[in-house]
Order: C-alpha cells, then sequence, then structure tokens
C-alpha cells in the first residue's frame, strides 16, 4: 500500500514518474466509513467567512479564512478584490492554515530556569511572564538607559512592539529586511530616481514589452501578484531575458537565458549600458528632458565593450548586444527588474545603480510596461502621547559608517551587544518577534556571541523557531488568523487599505501581540501609549477617519481608493521634479559623490572558489517562505527537505548520485549540522551549487523539520558588507563535499 | 457534455498551489495529495529544458479503473467525471493497479481516493479548487464539447498532448506544450 505520495516528482525525461511506486494493496487496515462523516468537502454556503491578509510572507495578500459550524477553520481563499492576489492566494497562503493546526506551536508562556544545572523551559502564566519581562525592560532602562534595549522584528507583530519601544525610549529596531534582503536597491535606486522600489515592486509587468532578471527568480520566489503577471506576459510571448548561473523556473520560459558566471553581473550590466550609448539605443528625448550626467556615464562605459565583458561573463557578445537591442525595441515598455533580495557581493548598491541606469536609459521609469508611479493611503494615527527623545540611536553607533543606511542594520545591533567591540553604545537586551535569527543572520558565530553576552532575550513567535532557544522568556503569539493587527496599506497602482481579523479564538494560551505589547506597556507605566481595550478599536477610528468603519470592512476586507499624486505614469514630454540633489534622474550620482563613494558603477572582480569547491547559491522554493514555513504540514507536504544541486560533470566527479546524502563544508570549515541530499541536475553551472533557503533547523521542538536539509545560512561565514549602507554580502561562500558522515551531533 | 482540463505547461512555475488548495478544499489527508506536479529536465547545460506539469485524475473516457472495480464503487458520473462512492469502495486496490497515471492512493479510512474534478463546486457553478486559486491560470476548465467553454478556448491554436496515449484510456487532461 502506498502511505505517502512524493508531491513533487522528479523524473529524467523518458523515465515515466506515473508508472513506478506500485506495490501490493494492504486491504488489512480496510475501515468502512460513512460518506457523509466530516472527510467530505463543504461547501462554501456552510462556512462563515472572515477577512485576513497573509502574514505567510510579506507581500499580505488579502483573502477570507472560511470557518465551519464546528469552528474548524477549512480554508483560505484569495479577496478577488485584492491586486495583491487577485483572489489567488499563492500556495503558502493557501497553506496558511497550517501555521494555526500545527500541533507543534507555541503554547503557553515559557521561561528559562536551570533545575540541577541544566537549563530548561518551564511553563508559565502570562502575568508572570509578563512580570518577568517588564521588570527586565526596566531594569535595563534604570542601569544603562532604554536606548540599550533592541528589538528585532519582522512582519505584523513588529508594528506593535516598535510603538512599545519607542514609547520606552529607544529607536534600536532592525528588520533582516535591509541589510540581509533588499537595502542595496533601495540605495540604488533612491541615488538614481529618488525613490525607494519598496513593497510590492512598482514593476507594470502586465503591460512590459521586456522583463530582464538579473539572479531574480520570480516563480520561485512566489511573490504573488508578480508571479501573476509574469505569467501573463509568458501568455502573450513577451520576451523575458533572464541573467542566472542556474536555470530557474524562469530562465526556462525565458526567450534568453544568459548563464553567466556567477559574481560578475555588475560587468554584463556596463557592457549593456555601453551597448545602449554607444548604438545609439538609448532614449534620447527621456534621457535629454529627464536625466544629468549621461557625457560622464559616456564617458565612463567607454571601455566596457560586449568584448570586455565577455571575458569576465562567460556570455559572448553578439548576445550581449542582442539582449541589448531587444531591450531597446521594447522601450519604454521594458523592465530591468531590481530583485529582491540583492545582498550579494558588497558592491551591491552599485550593481543595482547600474540595474537603475539601465532603466533611465530605457526610459522605463514613470512609464506604462515600465516603472508606474505607486501610491499608498496614509492611516491616521491613532492618538497616543509624545515618544520621548532617545539619547543615542542605532545611527550614532556606525560612527560615519554605512552613511546610506536608512534603517538599522541587525549585524550592527548585533556587534553592538558584544561588550569586546568596544561600540560607544551597548545593547544590553533584545526582544525578536517574528524573526528567526540564527536560520537568517548570516555567520552564526556573531549571533551565538552577542546571544550570549547581553543580559535577557525575549522572543515572541507562533512556532518554537531556533531562534526561542536562545529566549529566557518565550511569549506565545497566535497566528495571523486568530488575530487583529494594524491594516495593511501598501502603495500599489491605486491606493488600498486591507483587513486582518480573528476567524476563531486563539488556540492554546497564545495571544496576539497588540495585546502582548499593551501589557508590557501598562506594566511599565505607559499605559496612556495604548488607550483602547482591544485593537478593534483603534481600526474602528481609523477606519472612520478613512471614510468607512470595522464593520464595513469585515464585511470587504479590501477598500480601494483614489489616487491623489497624479497618474500612473508620465505624460510624453511632462514636466517632472525628481526628488534628488539636482532634481533630475541622476545618472552620475552627485550624492555618492559627495560620500566618496564611485559617482558611476565600476565593475570588481570577486573572489573564485578553488580547487575543489563550488560557490554556494541560495534562494527560495514557491511553497516555503524564510525559514518559517517548513514545519507547516500542508507546505512541509509539498517540499519536506532542500537538496543541493550539482552539475552532472561535477557530480561524475565526486561520484555523487542524485538521493545520496552528503554533508557541506565551506571554505572556512564549517560543516553543515545536517546532512543534505544531492540532486544531480543539468539546471545548474558546474561552478557552483544551488540549494533553497530555510531548511536545516536545529529546534527539536519543530518535530516535522528538525534536522531535514541543511541550512545555507550556517555555511555563510564570510560577509562582504556594502560599505554604503551595511547590507551583508553572502554569494562569497564556497562549499566542498563530505560523503562520510563527520559525527557532528545535532543540537538539541 | 464532457468535463476536461487543459494544463498550460509553458505558464505553470510548479509551485504546487493547486495540490494545497485540493488538500484543504478536499479535506485530504496530510501525506495524501488528488494533484501533484512532475517537473521533466531534458538537455544537457547550457542547453536545458523544463517542462512543469499539473496532474490528476483524466477521468478518462475509457476509464481501466471503472473497468476493474468489482463492487460498483468506481463509476462515471454526467459529464464523465469518474468518481468513487466511498460506502461502496472494499479498498481492494484494483483501481490504482488499473490506472497508468497513478492518479488514486489508498484514503487511510479504508478507501480509495482521488480527484472528483471538485464535482460538489461544479454543481454550484463554480470551478474545480484548483483552477480558481492557480496563480499562473495555466489551468484550464470546462465542457470540451462546447466550443466556447474555458478548456476549448485554451486549446484552440494551441499544440498539445495527452499522458500515455498508449494506454487507449481516452484521458481529459490536455497538456499545452
Amino acid at each position: 500500500m502506498k502511505t505517502r505520495r512524493e508531491f513533487i516528482k522528479i523524473s529524467a525525461v523518458g523515465a515515466g514518474a506515473a508508472a513506478i511506486g506500485l506495490s501490493a494493496v494492504n486491504i488489512a487496515g480496510l475501515k468502512l466509513v460513512n460518506a457523509a462523516n466530516d472527510q467530505t468537502a463543504v461547501s462554501d454556503e456552510e462556512m462563515t467567512s472572515f477577512p485576513t491578509y497573509c502574514e505567510v510572507c510579506f507581500w499580505k495578500c488579502a483573502g477570507w479564512t472560511y470557518v465551519d459550524k464546528h469552528k474548524n477553520i477549512r480554508k483560505i481563499i484569495g479577496n478577488i478584490e485584492d491586486p495583491h492576489c487577485n483572489g489567488r492566494l499563492c500556495p503558502r497562503g493557501t497553506g496558511g492554515v497550517g501555521m494555526y493546526t500545527d500541533e507543534d506551536r507555541l503554547k503557553t508562556p515559557l521561561i528559562r530556569e536551570t533545575v540541577n544545572g541544566e537549563q530548561v523551559f518551564r511553563k508559565a502564566s502570562w502575568k508572570e511572564a509578563l512580570d518577568l519581562v517588564a521588570s527586565k525592560m526596566k531594569d535595563v532602562a534604570n542601569k544603562y538607559g532604554p536606548e540599550s534595549f533592541a528589538l528585532f522584528n519582522h512582519g505584523a507583530p513588529g508594528e506593535h512592539f516598535k510603538h512599545l519601544l519607542h514609547a520606552y525610549g529607544s529607536e534600536n529596531e532592525g528588520e533582516p529586511a535591509w541589510a540581509q534582503c533588499r537595502g542595496p536597491r533601495e540605495v540604488g535606486f533612491s541615488a538614481t530616481f529618488g525613490s525607494w522600489i519598496g513593497s510590492p515592486e512598482p514593476t507594470d509587468i502586465r503591460d512590459t514589452n521586456c522583463l530582464v532578471l538579473i539572479g531574480s527568480h520570480i516563480g520561485e520566489n512566489m511573490h504573488n501578484g508578480q508571479v501573476q503577471e509574469v505569467a501573463d506576459i509568458i501568455g502573450r510571448n513577451a520576451t523575458i531575458i533572464t541573467v542566472d548561473p542556474r536555470l530557474s523556473t524562469v530562465a526556462s520560459k525565458s526567450k534568453y537565458w544568459l548563464p553567466i558566471k556567477p559574481a560578475t553581473d555588475l560587468a554584463l550590466l556596463l557592457s549593456w549600458i555601453h551597448v545602449l550609448i554607444y548604438e545609439g539605443l538609448y532614449n534620447k528625448d527621456y534621457v535629454e528632458q529627464y536625466t544629468m550626467g549621461f557625457e560622464q556615464l559616456k564617458e565612463h562605459v567607454k571601455d566596457m565593450t560586449p568584448e570586455w565583458a565577455y571575458g569576465i561573463t562567460t556570455i559572448e557578445p553578439s548576445i550581449i548586444r542582442k539582449t541589448a537591442r531587444e531591450m531597446a525595441n521594447a522601450a519604454p515598455a521594458v523592465i530591468v527588474h531590481p530583485g529582491r533580495h540583492v545582498v550579494w557581493y558588497g558592491d551591491d548598491s552599485q550593481r543595482e545603480r547600474a540595474i537603475a541606469i539601465l532603466n533611465a536609459l530605457l526610459g522605463s521609469w514613470g512609464k506604462r510596461g515600465g516603472f508606474y508611479f505607486k501610491e499608498a493611503i496614509s492611516v491616521p494615527k491613532y492618538p497616543h502621547p509624545q515618544y520621548p527623545h532617545p539619547e543615542w540611536s542605532w545611527k550614532d553607533n556606525l560612527d560615519g559608517k554605512y552613511p546610506l543606511s536608512s534603517m538599522a542594520i541587525t549585524t550592527e545591533l548585533l556587534a553592538a551587544s558584544i561588550p569586546e567591540f568596544e561600540y560607544k553604545h551597548q545593547i544590553k537586551a533584545w526582544m525578536v518577534a517574528g524573526t528567526n535569527l540564527p536560520l537568517t543572520i548570516p555567520n552564526k558565530e556573531l549571533f551565538k556571541t552577542a546571544a550570549e553576552a547581553v543580559e535577557f532575550i525575549v522572543v515572541v513567535d507562533t512556532m518554537p523557531m531556533d531562534i526561542t532557544g536562545y529566549g529566557d522568556v518565550v511569549l506565545p503569539e497566535c497566528t495571523y488568523l486568530e488575530r487583529f493587527d494594524a491594516l495593511r496599506a501598501a502603495p500599489h497602482r491605486e491606493p488600498n487599505i486591507a483587513l486582518r481579523m480573528p476567524a476563531v479564538e486563539p488556540k492554546y494560551e497564545t495571544k496576539p501581540s497588540w495585546w502582548i505589547a499593551k501589557q508590557l506597556g501598562e506594566r511599565l507605566g505607559l499605559g496612556d501609549f495604548f488607550d483602547y481595550d482591544d485593537f478593534s478599536e483603534v481600526l474602528d477610528w481609523q477606519l472612520k477617519k478613512m471614510g468607512t468603519s470595522l464593520d464595513e470592512m469585515k464585511k470587504i476586507g479590501i477598500k480601494m481608493f483614489d489616487r491623489k499624486s497624479g497618474p500612473l505614469y508620465l505624460a510624453d514630454g511632462e514636466e517632472y521634479h525628481f526628488n534628488t540633489n539636482s532634481g533630475k534622474i541622476e545618472l552620475y550620482s552627485t550624492e555618492f559623490a559627495e560620500l566618496g563613494f564611485d559617482p558611476m558603477p565600476k565593475f570588481t572582480k570577486h573572489p573564485e572558489p578553488e580547487d575543489g569547491f563550488y560557490r554556494l547559491i541560495y534562494g527560495r522554493a514557491p511553497m516555503h517562505t524564510f525559514s518559517r514555513t517548513s514545519n507547516n504540514h500542508n507546505l512541509f507536504d509539498l517540499m519536506n527537505e532542500n537538496s543541493v544541486w550539482i552539475n552532472p560533470k561535477v557530480a561524475e566527479l565526486w561520484d555523487l548520485k542524485t538521493g545520496q546524502k552528503i554533508w557541506l563544508q565551506n571554505q572556512d570549515g564549517i560543516v553543515s549540522t545536517f546532512p543534505i541530499k544531492v540532486r544531480v541536475t543539468e539546471r545548474i553551472r558546474w561552478d557552483s551549487v544551488y540549494m533553497v533557503h530555510g531548511f536545516g533547523h536545529d529546534n527539536k521542538k519543530l518535530t516535522r523539520t528538525f534536522g531535514r536539509g541543511a541550512s545555507d545560512t550556517q555555511l555563510i561565514t564570510n560577509v562582504m558588507v556594502d560599505p554604503m549602507m551595511g547590507g551583508t554580502g553572502m554569494r562569497g561562500n564556497f562549499v566542498t563535499f563530505i560523503t562520510e558522515n563527520p559525527g557532528k551531533e545535532a543540537e538539541a | 457534455m464532457r468535463y476536461a482540463m487543459a494544463i498550460d505547461t509553458k505558464k505553470c512555475v510548479g509551485c504546487s498551489d493547486c495540490v494545497v488548495a485540493c488538500q484543504t478544499e478536499n479535506n485530504v489527508p496530510h501525506g495524501y495529495c488528488r494533484d501533484w506536479i512532475v517537473e521533466n529536465v531534458s538537455g544537457a547545460y547550457p542547453i536545458v529544458e523544463i517542462e512543469l506539469r499539473s496532474e490528476r485524475c483524466n477521468h478518462c473516457e475509457n476509464a481501466p479503473c471503472v473497468r476493474c472495480c468489482p463492487t460498483g464503487a468506481s463509476h462515471t458520473v454526467e459529464g464523465g467525471i469518474v468518481m468513487v462512492t466511498h460506502d461502496e469502495c472494499i479498498g481492494c486496490g484494483a483501481c490504482i493497479q488499473s490506472c497508468p497515471y497513478d492518479a488514486r492512493y489508498s484514503h487511510p479510512d479504508g478507501y480509495v481516493d482521488k480527484c472528483t474534478f471538485c464535482q460538489h463546486r461544479l454543481e454550484k457553478g463554480q470551478n474545480t479548487a484548483c483552477v480558481d486559486v492557480c496563480p499562473t491560470k495555466c489551468l484550464h476548465f470546462g465542457d470540451i464539447e462546447d466550443p466556447y467553454s474555458d478548456v476549448s478556448l485554451a486549446l484552440k491554436n494551441r499544440s498539445w498532448k495527452v499522458l500515455a496515449p498508449e494506454a487507449g484510456t481516452k484521458p481529459q487532461l490536455y497538456f499545452l506544450t
């Protein structure tokens, strides 16, 4: 009897997947069932639906949670009015119900205790746990000042705790979204166009004629609305040009796949700029009217020919020219996509600048099929007393370094937690909410040393993530399906808001973050900042100011508003002031020049793997988000471990077979705690290996995912920091293969 | 009337949303599925192709599972949908053996289970759950005898294939290539 079906069946052509796996049927376990029992589908009319927006990733699609008459959450369906998802959630959003049903969830507050010399967590009441956290926060404020209390956060819970932190007197809040993810593109695009990209990206893929992806694996990153628009343009045969050393899913659907040598993207981008300028293919009217620095740029890229780039990138000059012409033919309905996770080699802000410059030359910014002018609605601030003014913040600790960091750098907050590093101002305690730092922050030693050094850590999460193992107190948050949160008011083509409300009562003894923040605030004497009994009062107050109400939003879930900032696109020849120093699109960045950085991007050669080592490339799978979903039963069913992709030539050299378990060792001698299965595939270059991020959890309380697959983050010990904004470049790590068990025991 | 599905392999990104949506819609137990993704890779770096297919029961016009069922639990209903009456199924598994598409599984409650084309939704004028959820809109469903149904329109002017045509089952899943 088949007890388990593999959901993703990977087979070589010819080896039919369908015929394998059949075996004799065991009828001993036969049990007749009543067709009317709970196993059958329940029709939508028999259920009640409640609006929500998803918390499984940052795309925050709006949907409806369906609850049956037994108060079971049966399914989550996208809200058809929502521009983030158009009624179609992605697998993670659909599988979000698994966040609620996961029996491994944190169930009660936990307090670390030493029993017979061994540290254990014991269950605690909310009162005891909150009293303890509040007293520690008071201690820290009295001894070192409230500024030395830092918050690491991601997503909706962060909003509530940032409010608490600001009321308490600290601005030291960091999220991996900046220095471990998209910071460089905001710096690069801001320097060029005077505007961040932000989230969701204002890429007008829907109407584009040419989409250029630099290592961006849309479709494997399931950024929903964007994936939908890419599928639309595949349907109408628009040109897609994908630059990636790996045949990503979207690369396989692209007109051009440029299998570039890793770490050389900037050379390709510069040669494209060269071709556009020297073949006269750039958008002359647009460049004339809106940009400055063209002559300097022209001189700068004079020698950066496709022939020059060929030697660096391995992409043939004829292909470089041909693809540049494709872009120019499509202009201005062309997008050279900024990407999202772009902290690769430490010169990432400059690579993003090159991408921005290409878009400027093609005239795609502010044009249909290029980048639209996004707009968000501002949600009225619920009244509270003025926040105290902190005496210092993370910025003061940088001492002039990373001048373009406009959000706190997580790794700097961690470093400031280690007294030996002698930062001017020290971090003494942390709250960590909704982010699993050990599987997020590169250089695990830095994280561990910092966690050892601080006096107190409180972790707020829904799951016993690896980070909870470091907490002194762990507070169990209920899932997004069981709570109110702040309104979603992200920018889009049209401003809009989405409501999240509880579909069911919180399971176990879990609580919403707004409640936890308020309880702590009251204990800290900050009750005035939390002047409500239930967060729904805040929402209702805000919604009424916006011309709607909580009652109405409960019925519609999402509401669109008229644009106030003007049209989506620039009209031909329209006057426009860009928010840069010069008021123009800066091909030559005056901002960078003033700060002593290269005003125009230059190619820098990055280290290459030694013999027997392969560049570690990592990415996403469409059914998982970060490291947060691997234990979710619905999504675990779809992908229950990661594998390391190895080119067949390399596999032959090492005598490796698909399915074989190996350990990875990096250039600094770090060996993966857990083995990982080999996937021999033609989809990856011979000088690189690839793995999906987010596996290799070492917390045994994650009963399904514990020890499955390996953690890429653990193997990223060489960090190339972007001097402009503090981004932690993570693509300069090289691994080799160990086929015998190195005997490392998993940490408990 | 004959229900059929066209799967656009050019658009499918293999995200498996169809699998989860089916699971939650039809209460498929964890560890099992009624639909799944197949990824085929061919060629050698850097000339490589990928085909992604969302697969499920083919609701064959000439269904071996129906013919071999000893109790009549497996049967065909209006529109050509192949169904299993759980009450009448003794779990013998003959149908599982006979299916060239590996589309059936033994439910832990003792009967054989598979895709129903979400018949309970069709009755209410809705599409199947997988079609409605697919972020790439690569699934097209409807009455293939109606020239203006979504599935007929999707097949028009596109090349397509069926799986295991040699089995002679007259399958009703069409893969756009």
